[in-house]
Order: structure tokens, then sequence, then C-alpha cells
């Protein structure tokens, strides 16, 4: 495929010994956007550094057709001796622009996502949790990236706050035409920006059900959302992948 | 209540402590002097006199300018070598394997030994100050180097690396920060030892310096003067350290501030 698809092929991955990805086949059109679900441990963050070249499948192929990559990882992964702003700047260091420059694109996209003038300045141990992931989030969208990789990128935010996020990625996605994998504890989430989700299921992670989600992620309001989770969630396959965390 | 005043003496007045301690140690050194005379411990006073002495007969300032070139130049060499070598070491095993067990070896050998061989290798140049320097506390400044760097944390490096942050700013903003909180406290003691090697350097060599100067004192058998030179180099090392190495390790520093167990 070279249509600048995300698409990846039998991939398999263990970790000294144990399994943990066995032949898992994605495929992302470029501008499409897929969510990753699965139970806490079934590999979903592994899968997702695979598709972003981070890490090497022990088999199978990743074709990743994209020139600016940007994660927001589980953990914020932000520098602890950069402020911010600092951190969102260091998405850029790799582009041809003055360190002002950088400095001004890092501040405004910190308003983006709440972040105003005071929090601009503080270094990562004064921010709070939620604070953090969104300073993540802003340095990956300040690269304007052309794929887009979040894992679980809105888990530490209330409810408001991370609808609001969302939408933020969403705009931005749409308008830009990035490709964009998300990993998600939350139906609703996926349900909201996802095109297309698969589900993984525990040791060794596989895929178990594949999604669609037809209607445009504009215009999915919240009757349709609630609809959507209430018919995934009735789904034999969904609730087996999910039993292992619900009853040990 | 006791304790609440105790604690605001300590916050407040830091310096003031230091003072006290150091005035303490001053007047132990009188107490020490009245009891076994000049000979074996000359007053403050007339040590003070010894090195007024040594600066108007023009001994002082030629004695400083070298001893700081032959423990600044060793210094230098030492941070140089043992940080680039460390930082590759910490990075690449085979490396490592290579490296690590001569500079154990390196640390183990006495300093002594160094000056005295340098000594043979590079006759009585200054040469051989800034060698047994270099030699002494380069291995001190590449361990910590070593340390820094492999204990850089994989998550951050692999985040630079999905950023496709270039290798220049990986180093800068990623790794240097991180080696720098192992290298400036091993910056700090390369220096002090910087001074002692060079001036048992110069005190074997003659070629000048402090040491060379207390050679001198000792042939002369003059304890004031002798008490006066190991002032001088004290006071040298202290302006050094505080001229340099705590700026930079305030500079790198500020981000600390206020992280759980660290005082503002
Ligand atoms: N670097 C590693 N070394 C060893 N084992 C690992 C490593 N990374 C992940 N694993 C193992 O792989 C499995 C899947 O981990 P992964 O982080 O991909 O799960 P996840 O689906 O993202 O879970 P969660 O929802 O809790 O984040 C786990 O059993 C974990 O112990
Ligand atoms: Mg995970």
């Amino acid at each position: 495929m070279s249509d600048g698809a995300l698409a990846a092929s039998g991939i398999t991955r263990g970790f000294s010994g144990a399994k943990v990805l066995h032949a898992v086949d994605l495929s992302v059109p470029k501008g499409g956007v897929l969510a990753i679900l699965g139970p806490s441990g079934s590999g979903k963050t592994t899968l997702l550094h695979i598709l972003g070249g981070l890490l090497r499948p022990d088999a199978g192929h990743v074709e990743l057709p994209f020139e600016r990559p940007a994660f927001v990882f589980q953990d914020p992964l932000l520098l602890p001796w950069r402020t911010a702003r600092g951190n969102v700047a260091f998405g850029l260091a790799g582009r041809r622009l003055s360190r002002a420059e950088r400095l001004a694109r890092a501040r405004s996209m910190l308003v983006k996502v709440g972040l105003g003038h005071s929090e601009a300045g503080l270094y990562p141990h004064q921010l709070s949790g939620g604070m953090k992931k969104r300073v993540a989030l802003a340095r990956a969208l300040v690269i304007e990236p052309d794929l887009l990789l979040l894992d679980e990128a809105f888990s530490a935010l209330d409810v408001g706050l991370s609808r609001e996020m969302q939408q933020l990625v969403r705009l931005d996605a749409q308008e830009r035409g990035v490709t964009v994998v998300l990993v998600t504890h939350d139906l609703s989430e996926a349900v909201r920006l996802a095109d297309e989700a698969v589900v993984l299921s525990g040791r060794p992670g596989r895929i178990v059900t594949r999604l669609s989600i037809d209607r445009p992620s504009r215009l999915r309001d919240d009757a349709f959302v609630e609809e959507e989770i209430r018919r995934i969630a009735g789904q034999e396959a969904i609730r087996d992948a999910f039993r292992p965390t619900l009853s040990g | 209540m006791p304790k609440i005043s105790w604690r605001r003496l300590a916050g407040g007045g830091e310096r003031r402590w230091g003072m006290l301690g150091l005035a303490a140690v001053v007047a132990l050194w009188e107490m020490g002097h009245s009891a076994y005379g000049d000979f074996v411990l000359p007053s403050p006073l007339s040590t003070l006199a010894a090195l007024g002495r040594l600066a108007s007969d023009g001994d002082l300032l030629p004695a400083i300018v070298t001893t700081m070139r032959d423990a600044l130049s060793g210094f230098l060499a030492a941070t140089l070598a043992g940080s680039v070598l460390g930082g590759l070491a910490g990075r690449s095993m085979p490396v490592r394997a290579m490296l690590q067990p001569t500079a154990t070896m390196l640390i183990g050998v006495p300093a002594i030994a160094w000056v005295v061989l340098s000594l043979l290798w590079f006759g009585g140049s200054g040469l051989a100050a800034t060698f047994s320097v270099a030699v002494a506390a380069g291995p001190v400044v590449f361990a910590a180097a070593t340390q820094g760097t492999r204990t850089v944390d994989g998550g951050l490096r692999t985040m630079a690396r999905a950023f496709r942050v270039p290798l220049g700013a990986v180093i800068v903003d990623v790794y240097l920060p991180h080696v720098l909180s192992y290298l400036l406290p091993a910056l700090g003691t390369a220096l002090a030892m910087s001074w002692k090697v060079a001036v048992m350097a110069e005190l074997l060599s003659g070629a000048g310096g402090i040491g060379d100067g207390l050679a001198a004192a000792r042939a002369e058998v003059d304890t004031a003067k002798t008490m006066a030179w190991v002032i001088v180099v004290v006071a040298l090392l202290l302006v050094v350290d505080r001229l340099v190495i705590e700026p930079v390790r305030r500079h790198f520093e500020t981000w600390r501030r206020g992280l759980p167990g660290e005082t503002a």
C-alpha cells in the first residue's frame, strides 16, 4: 500500500519469552482515526509503540509513510528540567525555527489546551497530573503532525476537560488530514473520535473484534454516542475481552 | 518553644553558623599555640604576618599564578577527557567494558605515585604537574559521567526519538541536565584534588608555585610561613569553587527548587 495509509501486518511481539501480541493486522487510511481498546495488560501500549516505529516487532511488518509523527505517551514523559513551555517547544527541536518562534508557538498551543501564561512557566513537578497530560498533548499538536499516536491521552482529565481536548484533537486532525491512532479504556472516547476500533483480548493480545462507526465524527451527538456504546457493549466478544479484568 | 528558635537561627543565618564554626577553629588554634609554642603552632596572627611578608616580598603572586595554571590546566584536561569518555562509556557497553577497569585501576594509584612518575617522564617542567593532576582527577570525572549517562531516563530518550529530535538537542536537553547532577559534585571533588596534587607536584619538582614555596619554608624550618602557604591554597580553592563551580551548579539546578526533598 502506498496511498499514505498506516498499515501493519502479522505483528507479533514478546518480552523475555512471554508473548504480548499475536498476529495483529491493522490498517488506517490517511486521515482516518483508529481506536485500540482492550483490558489492561493486553498490549495496547506495546502495539502503539510498534505502530510508531519505536519498538521493533518480533515478526510482521509496519508501513509508516509519515514525515512528522507525534506521540502522547501513557506517562507524560516531560523533561523535569524544562518548564511547560520549554517542554512543548522541545517537540519543535528538529525544526528550522528561531528559539523565539518555537517558544511563541509553544505558548499559543498551551493556551489551546487550557494552560495560560502562569502555568507555562512552571516545571513538571509543579503541575497536576492532568496538566502534565495536557502539556504532553500540546507538545504533540504543536509540531503539526501527520500521524498522531495517543496513549490514554485524555484519561487523567475530568469529563468536561476531556471532552474539550477530544474536540481539539478532532478538529485539528480533520483540518489537516492527520492520521490518528488512539489507545483508550473509555468506550465513549472511541465512539466520539474513531472511525474504526479494534478490541484486543488479553494474553497474548490479538484482535478479537473490529468495529466501525460510520457517522462522521462531527455529527455524533450525545444521544448517538450513548446509543453506540450500548450497542457495542452488548456484543459478546467485547464482554469476553473485558471479563478478565472484571472478575479476576 | 526552644525548637522553633533553633530553626529560625539555623535557617535565617546559615552564614552566621559557618562563621561561628570558623571562629571556633581559630580559637582552638590560638589555644594550641599557647600550649605548644611558636615552633609547633605559630599563632594565627603571626601566620597572617608571614602571609603579609610573602606578599610584600613578591613571592605570593607568581606562586599563585603558577599553581593556578598547574591545577586548572590539569583540571580542565581531566574534565574534558573524563566527561567525553565517560559519556561515551555510559552509552556504549563495549566502550564501558574497555575503559571501566582502567579507570578503576587509575583511581587506585596514589596521587604521589603519579607525581613521581610524571617527574621522571616530564622532568621539572610545568607539564609534570599538569599531567599528574589530569591523570589523578580524570578517573573521578569519568566515573561520574559514566554513571550519569547510564541512568538517563529511557522513557525520555524514547520520547526524543519519537519526536525525531536531532542528536545535538538530545544531548543538550535530555542528557546534559541529568548528567550534570552527577557531574557537578564530582567536579567539585576533582577541583579540590587538582589543587592538592598540583601543590604536591610543585613541592617535588621545584619549578615554582605554592608547592615550591612550601618546600622552601620547610627547608627554612619556618612553620609560620608553611601555614601561610596552606592558607593561600585553601583560600584559592574556595574562591575558585565559589566563583566557577557554584554559579554553574545554581544555574543548572534552578528547576529543582520545590522538588520534594529539596530546599529552596
Ligand atoms: N519493556 C517491557 N519489558 C517487559 N515486559 C513488558 C514491557 N513492556 C510491556 N511489557 C509487558 O507487556 C504486556 C502488555 O503491556 P502494555 O503496556 O502494552 O499493556 P497495555 O495494554 O498498554 O496496558 P494498560 O492498559 O494497563 O496501559 C504487559 O504484561 C507488560 O508486563
Ligand atoms: Mg498502556
